[in-house]
């Protein structure tokens, strides 16, 4: 009968230990070294042999029943002090967190990254030139002889030596025209000068200047490739027309109009109420330009366009002053990131 | 140019409405630019007469008029200053309709009733004078709109049309018509011109010198004008439908010229000429007082109309003022000339001008026009002004006149450039249709080819591809198919040791900079206070003296837009640009940040930047770049000596970092200013990586605190260590720098800790003493650094 005792003993102190500490102590005077069931165990060499088995089962079940109380009892305050330490580290999510202020890119060099992966997609490479140029590549290598009317178009910035900030990125034509036989399929991306300033009109602006050359371009080609590119930028299939135009270096040239990008041709403030938007100029490059970059015009014929970036960023973004692009107010410029 | 579409109709009229013949213009490349009111349509208006004006009882500023139709006198209350008894004016009686629909009807007008309305210009449309009531010398009672719509209807529009620098020849309402009926397939009714038979002998000499410069000129002498005498109202009406004030009836009528034919022409007061006229160019010492006031001394490459005593104008530019014709004037000398547009390009502009004539004679005056020109407008000074015309005198030298050479178009290259086979028919059609004379069409192996001689008003056709342009341009660009270019597609060349511009920029935003574009000219004053021993490039012509020299370094740009920005409450900010400097016109990255590490927030109180702030962040991008650079301190004087440093790679600097100048920084009135700015092409360029294999072996760390001179960097050390140590030592990190309580004043305490790894075998803990004993005994030795 001393056994059962031991066992029930045992198993009220297990339901009273109330931590895993004053279990353990359970355990040790209980099923320890010298624990009371274990010295019962070793009470067993004084009985005998008959009753030996018999005996020595009964302690190792009442062994086990008392282990297994011990384990469930262990796993129950291990998972009240896991919830009671859970509890204790809950935290508010709803407060913010650590981060750096976020940075950003400019709106137009997100639009300019835009028109490079267009073009690049197709076998375009990208090249850039100097924004100071002599007059040659500025105007003389694109047919436009000193006192070409056109010059007035471009009002330039001059420096004293002669030398002037490009108008536009049409040099970039000539220079790579000058550094690669064809053929040629190149954007040119960058800024340009002229000295204007008003709501759509900045000293400094954006240009993209585009050139193919190879057997066989047409002005086919070319209005395939501008109706391609403005649709894929703006995404959407917008209309484009062609209005006969005149650039000295292009011929036949031509003015690019696409369909009102906000109201899609209906008339509205940005359009002028007319519907369309004068987007690029292009044409047929020149004979005489492509002469004067060593390039045989009877082999080989070429298109180039170009346009203002600030203009499609404008019509991408709805901004209405170009000026803010360059005034480099952040509340500006983070509604773009 | 402006241009009156009633005018135009009357030449040429398609059956198209307003809009459509607009829009079909500017798809001819004639683009239209605006289009404004300038005449339209009312009723029931008559010639009326005041035959009494009185002080209306209750208002100070009406009158009360009794204004007579021719047969009944009507009561009418009338606010215009010169509502006047006598007269003649405009009478919108009771029932008239006025332009915009607005209908009169029989009112009281504080009291007094009114029948009817007496009308300014602005009112009927049929000008600007708003202020007071029309005053007119027509008969009293008759209809002032059959009046008016003589001789152009009412209901028309200014149309202002952008003509490119190649379409000279429609800078008329004749070139306008021409090329309308050229888009309309229909022909144009152009005035009549007759030859006015001279009735007197009188002749003013001629002497042209520069002949190549002027290939024709004609003059002829018209006696006894009389100015006094008004311009006829149509001709007023005209010119005003045309955007162009009345002057007086000589300068009328010359820009009647002007605006129906193309071609200036400028009138002389006779009795103000010496001796004769001669055409020459401008001679050292020539001096002129033009119309507009301006005294100019002229350069030798400007072409002058001279007399004995000088220049009297500025040939195809601008008459001056001592020879010009004014009321007095009796005698007049007519001169209508063709200047080579090459030597009047650029003349206005060299001055400073800009006029009608000079843009015409600029981008080219039909040469076979003058005698028509010199004849329409004698007639119409005949009537205008009276007085006899003398004979045409005329000098040419025909081999200066343009060179009307066949230029050659072939169909296989049309059809080439166009990219579809036009049907030769059509361009049979073009040609004809444009007055080119086909003198040729002859059938070669490569299709058929035209030579093409182009008409006296084209100054534009010199190559095929002119012809193709035009061929184009009649065939309609619309109209022409869309394809796609057929290219070789080789691969993309990917750099294997470059970084592209987008990637570092990008990584820049990533970092938390916003990018800026700043302009590449900066004021003076900040390019010097950043770059005071550069020698900047100046604009010649800046746009404003803020704008006038070229930036030779980012910051000035950076810091104007920092300062913008704080200015607007912004009191932090990290901003980015990636730009051209010159005069090298080398690509920079530059970099600004102010204001606090971080944001306000809940996780602890705002600190302020410092120097290891910007340090990080460049640290950062140069492991980015993965490039290792070392960090010297800066001689830069904009930056603060103490917190700047250079960035040193490859023993090449290739930036700087660092606080700005509190010196600087009081002068621009901001404080706090940390900047960057490196060599873009520097962190572009990436070294080649490649895998060195790497240990196996577990790695040891053995921590040393030591003390050492505050001046001592610690940069020093850790080189020192780096070098000492064989390279078994793979890391060195300096946890920790204490200065304060239980340290020398003088002195620093440091925390280093040394990583040792073997990549052979497992380090003894004998190994890693006799390290940590030989790097304690190197900074001793080295730095007189004790161990604490």
């Amino acid at each position: 009968m001393e056994l059962e005792n031991i066992l029930n003993q045992g198993l009220a102190a297990v339901k009273g230990a109330e931590d895993l500490r004053a279990l353990e102590d359970v355990r040790v005077s209980y099923l320890g070294k010298k624990g009371a069931l274990t010295e019962l165990l070793k009470g067993l060499g004084q009985l005998d042999a008959a009753e030996r088995p018999k005996a020595g089962a009964r302690i190792n079940e009442a062994k086990t029943a008392l282990q297994q109380a011990i384990d469930a009892s262990r796993q129950a305050l291990e998972q009240a002090k896991l919830d009671a330490a859970l509890a204790s580290e809950k935290l508010d999510i709803s407060l913010p967190g650590r981060q750096r202020a976020g940075g950003g890119l400019h709106p137009v060099t997100q639009v300019m990254h835009r028109i490079e992966s267009i073009f690049t997609g197709a076998g375009y490479s990208v090249v850039s030139g100097p924004e100071i140029e002599d007059d040659y590549y500025n105007f003389e290598a694109l047919n436009i002889p000193a006192h070409h009317p056109a010059r007035a178009m471009h009002d330039t910035f001059y420096f004293a030596d002669g030398r002037l900030l490009r108008t536009h990125t049409s040099p970039s034509q000539v220079h790579t025209m000058e550094s690669q036989p064809p053929p040629i399929r190149v954007i040119c991306p960058g800024r340009v000068y002229r000295r204007d300033s008003d709501l759509t009109h900045s000293p400094m602006f954006h240009q993209v200047e585009g050139l193919v050359v190879d057997e066989g371009i047409s002005f086919a080609d070319l209005k395939g490739t501008v109706i391609d590119f403005l649709q894929r930028f703006f995404e959407k299939e917008l209309q484009v027309r062609f209005r006969p135009s005149y650039f000295p270096f292009t011929e036949p040239s031509a003015e690019v109009d696409v369909q009102c990008v906000h109201c899609l041709g209906k008339g509205c403030r940005v359009c002028s109420h007319t519907g369309w938007l004068e987007v690029m100029g292009c044409g047929m490059v020149h004979p005489n330009v492509l002469q004067m970059s060593n390039i045989d015009s009877e082999v080989f014929s070429a298109f180039a366009f170009g346009f203002g970036v600030d203009r499609l960023a404008m019509l991408l973004f709805q901004v209405d002053d170009l000026r803010l692009f360059f005034d480099n107010d952040v509340r500006f410029l983070r509604q773009f990131n | 140019m402006k241009f009156s579409e009633a005018w135009l109709r009357q030449w040429v009229n398609p059956p198209l409405e307003r809009e459509p013949l607009l829009h079909q213009m500017t798809m001819a490349g004639l683009e239209v630019d605006g289009v404004e009111v300038c005449a339209q349509s009312f009723s029931g208006v008559v010639i009326g007469k005041i035959t009494s004006a009185e002080q209306h009882p209750n208002a100070d500023k009406l009158r009360v008029c009794q204004v007579s139709d021719g047969k009944e006198t009507h009561q009418v209350v009338c606010g215009a200053p010169n509502a006047r008894e006598g007269l003649v004016t405009a009478f919108a009686r009771v029932g008239a309709v006025l332009p915009g629909n607005f209908k009169i009807k029989k009112a009281k007008l504080r009291g007094v009733e009114s029948r009817g309305m007496l009308c300014s210009e602005h009112e009927l449309g049929l000008g600007e004078e708003a202020d007071g009531i029309m005053e007119c010398h027509f008969q009293v009672g008759a209809d002032l709109a059959t009046l008016v719509s003589e001789d152009l209807p009412l209901d028309d529009v200014t149309v202002d049309v952008d003509l490119t620098p190649n379409r000279g020849d429609c800078l008329s309402l004749m070139g306008l018509a021409r090329e309308v009926g050229v888009l309309n397939q229909l022909p144009v009714t152009y005035p009549k011109h007759t030859a006015v038979t001279p009735e007197s002998e009188t002749t003013f000499p001629v002497e042209v010198q520069a002949q190549a410069q002027c290939p024709r000129y004609l003059g002829r002498v018209i006696q006894g004008v009389d100015l006094s005498r008004a311009t006829p109202d149509w001709m007023k009406e005209r010119l005003r439908r045309c955007g162009l004030r009345t002057i007086d009836p000589v300068v009328d009528v010359t820009n009647y010229i002007l605006i129906e034919l193309g071609q200036p022409m400028h009138a002389f007061d006779l009795g103000r000429l010496n001796q004769g006229i001669v055409v020459r160019l401008a001679e050292p010492g020539d001096e002129l007082k033009l119309l507009d006031g301006q005294q100019v001394t002229l350069d030798d490459r400007t072409l002058v109309i001279a007399d004995a005593r000088g220049p009297l104008a500025i040939a195809g530019v601008m008459g001056g003022e001592g020879s010009g014709v004014g009321e007095e004037t009796r005698d007049i000398f007519l001169e209508c000339a063709f200047f080579d547009p090459i030597a009047i390009a650029g003349t206005a502009r060299r001055y400073g001008l800009h006029t009608d004539a000079s843009h015409r004679y600029e981008r080219g005056v039909d040469s076979e026009l003058q005698h028509w020109a010199m004849e329409r407008a004698t007639a119409l000074l005949l009537d205008c002004v009276g007085g006899t015309a003398g004979p045409v005198e005329e000098t040419v030298n025909p081999a200066g006149l343009p060179n009307r050479q066949p230029v050659q178009l072939r169909q296989q290259k049309l059809d080439a450039v166009m990219g579809v086979a036009i049907d030769p028919a059509q361009v049979d059609d073009a040609l004809q249709r444009l007055d080119f004379h086909v003198a040729n069409r002859t059938n070669t192996d490569h299709g058929i080819r035209w030579d093409v001689i182009s008409p006296s008003h084209r100054f534009d056709i010199a190559i095929e591809a002119d012809l193709v342009e035009e061929i184009c341009r009649i065939y309609g660009y619309n109209n022409i198919p869309v394809s796609q270019p057929r290219l070789t597609l080789p691969l993309a060349e990917v750099p294997l040791y470059r970084s592209e511009a987008r990637e570092l920029r990008t990584q820049l935003a990533a970092q938390g900079y916003q990018e800026v574009i700043t302009y590449s000219f900066v004021d003076p004053a900040l390019q010097q206070l950043f770059d005071p021993a550069s020698n900047p490039l100046a604009l010649a012509n800046p746009m404003s003296s803020e704008q006038s020299v070229m930036r030779t370094t980012l910051l000035p740009g950076l810091v104007d837009a920092a300062r913008g920005n704080i200015a607007r409450q912004q009191d932090g900010g990290r901003l980015f640009e990636m730009g051209m400097v010159f005069q090298q016109q080398a690509v920079y990255l530059g970099g600004i940040q102010w204001g606090p590490r971080q944001g306000e927030s809940w996780h602890g109180r705002a600190q302020a930047l410092d120097f290891y702030d910007l340090k990080g962040e460049v640290e950062a991008l140069c492991q980015w770049a993965g490039i290792r650079v070392d960090y010297r301190p800066s001689e830069l004087n904009t930056l603060h000596p103490g917190q700047s440093a250079q960035l040193v790679l490859d023993d090449e600097v290739i930036g700087h970092l660092g606080r700005l100048h509190p010196a600087v920084e009081k002068q621009l009135g901001l404080s706090g200013i940390f900047v960057f700015e490196i060599q873009a092409e520097a962190i572009l360029l990436r070294p080649e990586r490649l895998h060195h294999g790497f240990s196996r072996f577990p790695s040891v760390r053995r921590d040393l605190a030591i003390v050492v001179d505050e001046q001592v960097a610690a940069q020093a050390l850790i080189d020192a260590l780096a070098q000492g140590l064989d390279e078994r030592c793979i890391d060195i990190v300096l946890f920790d720098v204490y200065v304060g309580e239980g340290i020398d004043s003088n002195k620093k305490s440091l925390g280093l800790g040394l990583t040792f790894q073997s990549q052979e075998t497992t380090l003894t803990d004998e190994e890693i003493n006799g390290y940590a004993a030989k790097a304690l005994a190197l900074l001793g030795d080295r730095f007189g650094a004790t161990q604490r």
